[in-house]
């Protein structure tokens, strides 16, 4: 191991480039880069990586840069690419098509506000609108988080019970662009924690089919429960990566969820990427006054593991959920799932906060405002927007 | 050539097999025969974006295809060839990357795509069979319908002239640029062979008949570009860098009269006949001022 001083685009493009050099006895790796505010780093860092067999296309759009991911996966490479905000926009369609075909592409996240008006600081929307797009999505709080997430995203996607893309989510700035001292792992470790890529339905001469063709509703109804049943499989398939990961590396990265001081917390606060940090101080200061509180970091939001977060809380009475993304019309859209889940614990109250939105800086105090609200809070209500950029 | 055509559709690794979905008429069905004549055995991988060349296949899970297709999202045909493109030369394999396109993801929504890859010079050969509507939406205008023509969105007649496609790709200074005359077989085959023994970027324009879009007799088809090429409006012809040119094809006098009146597409009252002429001569100064000045090599 290494440990580095690095940002956290570094330690991404590092991750990226790791994984693609490892399948280099199999099929090699191959993707598309295109810059963007603020992950550009990152496709930097992959276009200079000396791959032995592998080659990063610098196209002409975010569209086409998962369109090559597509062809580059469909003929048995290793495949990966970064974007940003309007770039995910900009490439949603082919997020779908990459989704659509069980593709196991990984692609990082730099969550930035969606434009316009232009916002280049962080704000989840934009990967969180690619949600229903079937494709894993983990949420990191830290560099060390990311790195290592990375590597399990390419091991949980390419498994042939899952085979699906993973996005891999790091906040802008506070993350992509701060430097923490990371365990970055080195080509042997991780050659042996990667298997070679397998695409089992990459194109073949033996097999010629036409992927993609016209289907019927009979065949895509049973194509969308394929995805679901895949998505099914995650948990298995994560915690058996969790295990192996930390058998070679000697540390265990979160898994779905991460909660802390939730065996006995009334009140429990729900937040991802590096809010979870601030959370997390906010929690302990409380808890040595003797608050009953806790929180739960959720990391992994595709697919939402209902019972995993049920287990997380625990016998809390009031969760309330840190959204730092907005679905105009209706709220948060981590509390959405939230509040879904809930269905199964009726009495619980759950509270939604939009918080930190466009990049506000969320700070402690903000945190601790919020914990005040949902400790006296009675019943809920609408989405509470707790502006902190003021 | 009717013997010959069937006994290959009949081939299970056919490019096109027999039992596809394509229109009498098509331009595409004639095109994808000489396609694989003129690979001469070799198994393209064919990417296919949004158009009525990915209907051709037919419905899952069987294929009309009898080699490897991928259907691509509209404008992303030329990307994710590119992806396979690199990933077959990072595995030393030297099967053909074919891009099978229509003339709307071709001239319009894929343009930005094409252009990207013809910039990199990625190793593909691109084709466009360009029937100058959307025929699989039930034709629809594109920046390839010609001046004159009526479609569902241009019912008066289109008001502004066809986009010189084979100009902008040899703006690109990409290795090869040719048009394919459905009714010059050995020109076409001669090209297809030439586009195969080369590397990098290559296009290739096809005059592609639509009987449906066209308004013009099934049977015709062949015919309409022979009068097509031999009125000049549409020229055979190829460029090599983006910068030498060979004309391989002159009008041979056929009044344009013969091509339009076989089409009702060509029924506008505001069809000015004088108009077009006058483009078709334009267009046959500049190209035969290219050829002279700037000829291609004897050898390519």
């Amino acid at each position: 191991m290494a440990r580095t001083l690095v940002t956290g685009n570094h330690a991404a493009g590092h991750a990226l480039a790791v994984a693609g050099e490892a399948n280099r006895l199999a099929r090699g790796c191959c993707g598309g880069a295109y810059p963007i505010t603020p992950q550009t780093e990152i496709i930097e860092h992959l276009r200079e990586f000396p791959f032995t067999k592998g080659y990063i296309v610098p196209v002409e759009s975010e569209h086409s840069a998962m369109a090559v991911c597509i062809g580059a996966s469909l003929a048995g490479a290793r495949s990966f690419t970064a974007s940003s905000a309007n770039g995910l926009s900009y490439m949603t369609e082919n997020v779908f098509t990459a989704g659509y075909y069980r593709l196991p592409i990984v692609m990082i996240g730099v969550n930035r506000t969606l434009g316009p008006p232009w916002n280049i600081w962080v704000d989840q929307g934009d990967t969180l609108a690619l949600r229903d797009a079937a494709w894993l999505q983990f949420y990191c709080e830290s560099h060390q988080d990311l790195v290592d997430t990375i590597l399990v995203a390419f091991r949980v996607a390419e498994d042939h019970r899952v085979l699906l893309p993973a996005l891999v989510a790091e906040d802008g700035f506070v993350l992509s662009h701060t430097q923490m001292i990371v365990d970055l792992p080195e080509q042997e470790p991780v050659d042996r924690y990667l298997p070679p890529c397998d695409v089992p339905h990459r194109v073949s001469f033996q097999h010629a089919t036409a992927i993609g063709e016209l289907t019927w509703p009979r065949e895509t109804e049973k194509h969308r429960r394929e995805i679901q049943t895949a998505m099914e499989a995650v948990p298995q398939v994560l915690a058996e990566a969790l295990d192996e990961f930390e058998r070679i590396f000697g540390r265990r990265p979160d898994g779905a969820f991460r909660a802390e001081h939730t065996e006995d917390a009334e009140v429990v606060l729900v937040a991802c990427n590096t809010m979870a940090r601030t959370l997390r101080r906010v929690v302990q200061a409380r808890r040595d006054r003797g608050e009953k509180v806790g929180m739960v970091k959720a990391k992994l939001f595709r697919p939402f593991l209902r019972d995993q977060f049920l287990r997380a809380i625990g016998s809390a009475r009031k969760v309330g959920v840190l959204d730092r993304n907005h679905s105009p019309g209706s709220g948060g859209i981590f509390w959405n799932e939230i509040a879904t889940t809930l269905r199964a614990r009726p009495n619980v109250l759950v509270q939604d906060y939009l918080i930190g939105l466009g990049g506000g800086d969320v700070t402690p105090k903000h945190i601790d405002e919020v914990f005040d609200d949902l400790l006296a809070r009675q019943r809920e209500q609408e989405p509470i927007w707790k502006e902190v950029a003021a | 050539m009717t013997t010959a055509s069937a006994n290959q559709c009949l081939r299970s690794d056919a490019v096109l097999r027999a039992g596809n979905t394509n229109c009498a008429g098509c331009g595409m069905s004639l095109g994808l025969q000489w396609l694989d004549q003129g690979l001469e055995g070799e198994k393209p991988v064919i990417v296919i974006p949004a158009c009525c060349g990915i209907v051709t296949a037919g419905a899952f899970p069987t294929s009309a295809f009898g080699v490897p297709v991928i259907a691509s999202v509209f404008a992303s045909a030329p990307a994710v060839a590119t992806g396979i493109s690199v990933v077959r030369r990072l595995n030393g394999e030297d099967y053909p990357t074919v891009c099978w396109t229509g003339d709307g993801g071709t001239y319009d929504i894929g343009v930005a795509t094409l252009s990207g890859a013809a910039e990199r010079n990625e190793d593909i050969i691109y084709i466009c069979y360009d029937n100058e509507i959307y025929g699989n939406t039930g034709g629809q205008r594109s920046s390839a319908t010609p001046l004159g023509v009526r479609t569902t969105t241009t019912v008066s007649g289109k008001t502004e002239r066809k986009k010189d496609m084979m100009a902008i790709m040899a703006g690109h200074r990409i290795p090869y640029a040719a048009t394919l005359s459905l009714a010059h077989r050995d020109d076409f085959m001669r090209k297809i062979k030439k586009a195969r023994r080369m590397k990098g970027f290559r296009f290739l324009l096809m005059l592609s008949p639509c009987p449906t879009g066209w308004k013009s007799e099934p049977t015709e088809s062949v015919e309409l570009i022979r009068y097509a090429v031999g009125c000049g409006l549409f020229p055979v012809y190829e460029v090599f860098d983006g910068v030498r040119y060979r004309i391989n094809v002159r009008p041979d006098g056929t009044p344009l009269d013969e091509y339009l009146s076989r089409q009702r597409r060509y029924t506008a009252a505001t069809i000015d006949k004088e108009v077009i002429e006058s483009q078709i001569r334009e267009q046959w100064a500049y190209l035969e001022a290219m050829e002279r000045a700037f000829p291609a090599h004897k050898d390519e």
